[in-house]
């Protein structure tokens, strides 16, 4: 920090320092921000300039009013997307936590069923999605779009949590033995701490891969019983209403890059104070 | 051999100690640990050590000093009960034995590396002894704060692993093996990884603590100089198989100081110390 008031002249070589100054904070959100803009400029300024259809490619403007118009529409499927998308995560986080920290108990219980649970991830979820609607029954689509969901999004917490329970130290693993910790101080205190970036990692795959699910499982379900964002999506491509589909797509982006952040945050929240992919460096 | 060197051993207890510990004069006859015969065979068919005789007298500071790969560490380890040994019996007879066999054994161990956990404070690392033995933070903070203190480091009891240097860390390790009040501090070539001035300084320390906490010390350590500045006793050893070729006391008062390096009889004991090193790489 010192440096930086006293070498003003090496500006660029002391923003890459470790104290982040303000300015390079705001240049960090800034620019991706300008980059947008550009973006959405060039595109709306291509359309108009090209006369192109909005059949074909809707102008931002386009999309941003018809936002606006939709509004009710949109928000009540998003609220019926997330819900299906955030349960899942929820599910996922609770039974692959569980499940991976169980597994990792014993040898032979890891050995007897890892390859189910591989097989369950290498399994494309569109395949088993017409087996489970009809399981569950088109009356409750819902269930089925959570419980495929789910299934999308459990294997990453599963794999990463099992890996992480097993990457405790080794020296410290002695430490614990040579004080006769008990099974349960071990997970509480050695492993489950050891295992927290894995399973950190492993829930930012997951919340994005829930959304996935969600939207996929609901592409399959179709039919009117599902009144999510992807819904929305196949109804006005079949309506041809190519604005009101990238207004819908527009929302469903926001909803993952929202998650994203904010299991992002979480994960820098907790890992802060210790773990090398949060930590600034100060060589 | 050993049999005719405890003698030896005995009276290179240091001044201090003797003078200090004669109420119990009696109960020093006994050794703190009692290694017979002992013979460990690895899985992979590696003989890490074959009928190795030793006693560690009560109050004592002996160093093993040998080859790499001639079961230092190895033999370290079985005294603190990490892994078992194919031969031999390893006793305890000044230590209770509970009802399975099992001596109480109150040792303290600190690894070649500080093995701290990085998601833990510095007292929340020197806590973790009397945690797992299921004693209450709030009772035991007088206790932590004053095993810090000892070494050094009660200014940094809420600092994170990283925030300290490699010394720095490796005196966390040494007071989370006292804070338990070990009869026998275990130490594996603690100061390997460290420079020679950290190293030189803690040394000093070391000797220090150990006559402070009136503890038993076994050291491991690669360097002649070291083990003679430190030990009231060095033992020997050879590899392939790992075994005992000799051992020498270092009768010299304490406390010893930097000025100890310059005598002659330090360098005496160094020239002693070099050759039968020499006829145990040769043997
Ligand atoms: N876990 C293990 N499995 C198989 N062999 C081992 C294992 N640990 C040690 N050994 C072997 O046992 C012998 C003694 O090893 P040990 O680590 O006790 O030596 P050391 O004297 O501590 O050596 P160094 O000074 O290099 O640390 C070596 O030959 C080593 O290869
Ligand atoms: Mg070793």
């Amino acid at each position: 920090m010192s440096l930086e008031n006293t070498l003003p002249l090496e500006g660029e070589a002391a923003s890459d320092e470790a104290q982040t100054p303000p300015r390079r904070a705001l240049l960090d959100r800034l620019l991706p921000t300008i980059a947008g803009l550009v973006f959405l400029l060039g595109w709306e300024g291509l359309v108009r300039g090209y006369n192109i259809s909005k059949f074909i490619l809707p102008p931002p403007s386009l999309i941003f009013t018809t936002m606006i118009a939709q509004r009710d529409a949109l928000l009540r499927s998003l609220q019926f997307t997330a819900t299906i998308s955030l349960s899942a995560f929820c599910l996922a986080i609770v039974s692959g936590v569980t499940l991976g920290v169980l597994l990792t108990q014993s040898r032979t219980v890891e050995r007897t069923f890892w390859p189910y649970a591989v097989a369950m991830q290498v399994t494309p979820v569109v395949a088993i999605a017409p087996l489970i609607i009809i399981w569950v029954g088109l009356d409750r689509v819902w269930l089925a779009l959570l419980i495929l969901a789910w299934i999308v999004a459990f294997f990453p917490m599963l794999s990463n949590t099992a890996i992480g329970m097993k990457s405790a130290d080794h020296g410290l693993i002695n430490v614990f033995d040579l004080y006769g910790a008990s099974r349960w101080k071990k997970l509480r205190y050695l492993q489950l701490p050891s295992a927290m970036p894995f399973i950190l990692a492993g829930a930012r795959i997951s919340s994005g891969l829930s959304v996935i699910g969600a939207v996929v499982a609901e592409f399959v379900a179709g039919s009117g019983s599902a009144t999510g964002l992807a819904y929305m999506i196949i109804e006005s491509g079949t309506m041809l209403n190519i604005p009101r589909m990238f207004s819908a797509l527009t929302v469903l982006s926001l909803f993952g890059l929202t998650i994203w952040h904010i299991t992002s945050a979480v994960q820098r929240k907790l890992l802060s104070k210790w773990h090398e992919s949060e930590l600034k460096q100060e060589n | 051999m050993q049999m005719q060197s405890q003698g030896g051993a005995v009276l290179a207890i240091p001044q201090a100690l003797v003078t200090q510990d004669a109420p119990e004069a009696s109960a020093r006859t006994k050794p703190l640990v009692r290694m017979q015969h002992i013979s460990k065979v690895y899985s992979n068919g590696t003989v890490a050590l074959r009928n190795l005789n030793l006693d560690v007298e009560q109050n004592e500071f002996v160093s093993l000093l040998g080859p790499s790969g001639c079961g230092k560490s190895t033999a370290l380890r079985l005294v603190a009960g990490l892994g078992g040994f194919t031969r031999g019996a390893i006793d305890w007879p000044t230590s209770t034995y509970d009802a399975y066999g099992k001596p109480e054994r109150e040792v303290g161990f600190v690894f070649q590396e500080a093995t701290l956990m990085p998601w833990a404070t510095v007292f929340d690392n020197v806590y973790l002894p009397l945690r797992l033995k299921n004693m209450n933070r709030k009772a035991v903070t007088e206790r932590v704060k004053s095993v810090l203190e000892l070494v050094g480091l009660d200014k940094f009891a809420d600092s994170y692993p990283r925030e300290l240097s490699g010394g720095m860390k490796m005196r966390v390790s040494i007071a989370r093996a006292l804070v338990t009040q070990p009869k026998l501090l275990l130490m594996d070539e603690p100061f390997a990884a460290l420079d020679e001035i950290t190293r030189t300084k803690l040394s000093n320390d070391l000797l220090d603590i150990w006559r402070k906490a009136q503890c038993t010390v076994m050291f491991v350590t690669h360097s002649v100089f070291e083990s003679v500045y430190l030990s009231t006793r060095i033992v020997v050893m050879a590899a392939r198989p790992g075994r005992i070729v000799g051992e020498l006391p270092i009768d010299e008062p304490y406390p010893r100081d930097p000025s100890f390096r310059m005598t002659p009889r330090y360098s005496a004991h160094c020239r002693e110390v070099s050759s039968l090193l020499d006829k145990a790489m040769n043997s």
